[in-house]
């Protein structure tokens, strides 16, 4: 492609100027910066210069490609997507094989210690024929892609925590992209699959600003993660209340009481889904009337039930508890023997 | 593994063990214990009535009103608002609800035939947040009135500080108080509970379980020698 920047890519691709002033102001009000920001933004955006983007997709369901590639129609997000020039991603890519790697192997060459580095999917590390790409295992090659970066952004769950992969028992050893690389900065966009206008988001704050944004303690930027669903829940009066929906189909559930009953996570789950919603704004799954699961979160899947209320314990099998109950008794039994005993001792001496 | 993931899970597993075996080896011990012969000629045959003074006791005697009131007010008021807090608050309920599950495989409703009533959150906080003032007026009492002060020993501070305990991280972790995520001050908010489990049976909080029976036994040894109730 001839263009060289965002603005001139943005342009040929027949985005007008309100547009593009709308999705710099949605940034800015996404990344909670003031209205003031918005022609800085812009500004930047403008002659930001399109950076190399490497693409690697490990063990993974490809729906994090599918949220952002197909989220809604050719919206200006995903116009920033494609105006970042993505060198390699063999999902969307067209050339496969030697083919493929070798456009892999010139991007990291032109651009080395320049170009962005994007993961999805976790790390197998049990065998390393777990996950190979043209027959390099999916660790070396993290590891190769990784040391002339810039940046790594571990998108989705599984590239930010080890996602479903890593779930118990975790056949395969899979790791998440930090486990593996400690020397480059690394923002993770959690979720199951991320938000996308929080993926564009996080590259657009890193094309303004050139610098990594402000990050959770999970490496989660603080923009689109600072709030969980929760606090943001359009059903939280209902919570307050103590009207809970007690099952997916009664009264409650039409009148689109709280769903904690039936298992929402959203108390401890950080993202943007609340606000920003999903499907160009649409709803998200707490209004379609489904619990948030907490995909977002660190080994979501291992966290007890789905449709288990947050406050319900997780027992185990019971058995420390019922061998406490019995050794309780036998001590007891014992005490109680002993305290007889000595009674009798008493008054025999007594007599 | 997460703070809240520990206390919902092993934290709340060793915890309950350590309660149920406590408070089993110390009840089966005390029931156990064989009471002292008493020989002497039954005043009152009808020693059953003894148990009046599980009642009796339970409100304050009008002759010591004046000494006892404060004592008797506060302690009801933290008593009765942990109870409810404990027992009427829907995340607590569905934390028995649990329990039920987990042992008998059915919810509260599926034994009872009824659903088991809940407080709107607002009464619940206003009722935790007045449980907590008459713990420290408690507090207060017991540190300026001599003869409590002389009477007491660290398994009172303690166990107040305990029972504080989940109430005060219950009200903060409700507020997602400053700034501290939401998970982390849940966990501690279980993890508090937990400690208190752990300390119960082994302290003077063991009351909960033995005061009524203590009493009813009083009860019945004065009804069979004739005292006045
Ligand atoms: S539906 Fe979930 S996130 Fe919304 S108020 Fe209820 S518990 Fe909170």
């Amino acid at each position: 492609m001839a263009t060289s920047t965002l603005g001139e890519y943005l342009r040929a691709r027949g985005v007008s100027r309100r547009q593009f002033l709308r999705f710099c102001a949605t940034s800015a009000s996404l990344m909670a910066l003031p209205p003031s920001m918005v022609p800085r933004i812009a500004a930047a955006l403008e002659v930001a210069r399109r950076p190399s983007v490497i693409w690697l997709p490990f063990q993974e369901c490809t729906g994090c490609t599918e949220s952002i590639t197909r989220a809604h129609g050719a919206t200006i997000e995903s116009l920033i997507f494609e105006a970042i020039s993505l060198d390699y991603q063999h999902t969307l890519q067209a050339a496969a094989g030697e083919a493929a790697e070798h456009a892999r192997e010139k991007a990291m060459k032109d651009n080395w210690g320049k170009y962005l580095l994007i993961v999805d999917g976790s790390i197998p590390t049990a065998n390393p024929g777990y996950g190979t790409i043209a027959g390099v295992s999916n660790l070396e090659m993290l590891k190769e892609a990784a040391s002339g970066c810039a940046a790594v952004v571990a998108v989705g769950s599984c590239a930010a925590f080890g996602g479903i992969p890593q779930a118990n028992p975790n056949p395969t050893g899979a790791v998440s992209v930090s486990d593996v690389v400690k020397d480059k900065p690394i923002i993770n966009i959690s979720g199951c699959p991320p938000i996308p206008v929080v993926i564009t988001g996080t590259l657009v704050q890193y094309l303004t600003f050139g610098k990594i944004p402000e990050l959770d303690a999970l490496g989660r930027p603080k923009a689109f993660y600072g709030q969980n669903i929760h606090d943001r829940c359009y059903r939280r009066p209902f919570y307050e209340r103590g009207q809970f929906a007690e099952s997916f189909d009664d009264e409650g559930a039409k009148k689109g009481w709280c769903l904690f009953k039936l298992g929402c996570k959203g108390p401890v789950t950080y993202n943007a889904c609340a606000t920003t919603k999903w499907n160009n704004g649409t709803s998200f799954p707490i209004e379609a009337g489904h619990g948030c699961i907490g995909c977002s979160e660190p080994k979501f899947w291992d966290k007890g039930g789905f449709y288990q209320p947050l406050s319900a314990g997780d027992w185990g099998s019971g058995r420390t508890i019922a061998a406490a109950a019995g050794a309780g008794v036998v001590l007891g039994a014992a005490a109680a023997a002993l305290g007889r005993k000595r009674q009798k001792d008493v008054e025999a001496k007594q007599s | 593994m997460t703070l809240l993931d520990f206390a919902r899970g092993p934290g709340l597993q060793w915890s309950v063990a350590i309660f149920v075996f406590g408070l089993l080896w110390r009840l089966v011990g005390i029931f156990f214990l064989r009471t002292k012969p008493d020989l002497s000629e039954p005043r009152n045959p009808a020693k059953w009535k003894g148990l009046r003074l599980i009642a009796l006791r339970s409100w304050p005697r009008k002759e010591f009103l004046e000494g006892t009131a404060f004592g008797e007010v506060m302690g009801y008021t933290f008593h009765l608002g942990f109870l409810v807090a404990l027992f009427f608050y829907v995340p607590h309920l569905l934390f028995f609800e649990s329990v039920f599950e987990g042992l008998l495989g059915t919810d509260f409703e599926g034994i009872f035939g009824f659903r088991w009533p809940v407080l709107p959150t607002a009464a619940i906080t206003f009722l935790s947040a007045v449980s907590v003032a008459a713990l420290v007026a408690v507090l207060i009492h017991r540190i300026t009135n001599p003869v409590k002060r002389l009477i007491s020993n660290f398994d009172d501070y303690f166990s107040w500080l305990l029972t504080v305990a989940p109430l005060a991280t219950g009200l903060l972790a409700y507020a997602h108080a400053g700034g501290i995520r939401y998970e982390t001050l849940l966990g501690t908010h279980i993890l508090s509970a937990e400690v208190l489990l752990v300390w119960f049976p082994f302290s003077k909080l063991i009351h909960a379980f033995t005061i009524f029976a203590a009493r009813g036994a009083t009860g019945m040894i004065f009804e069979r020698k004739g005292a006045s109730l």
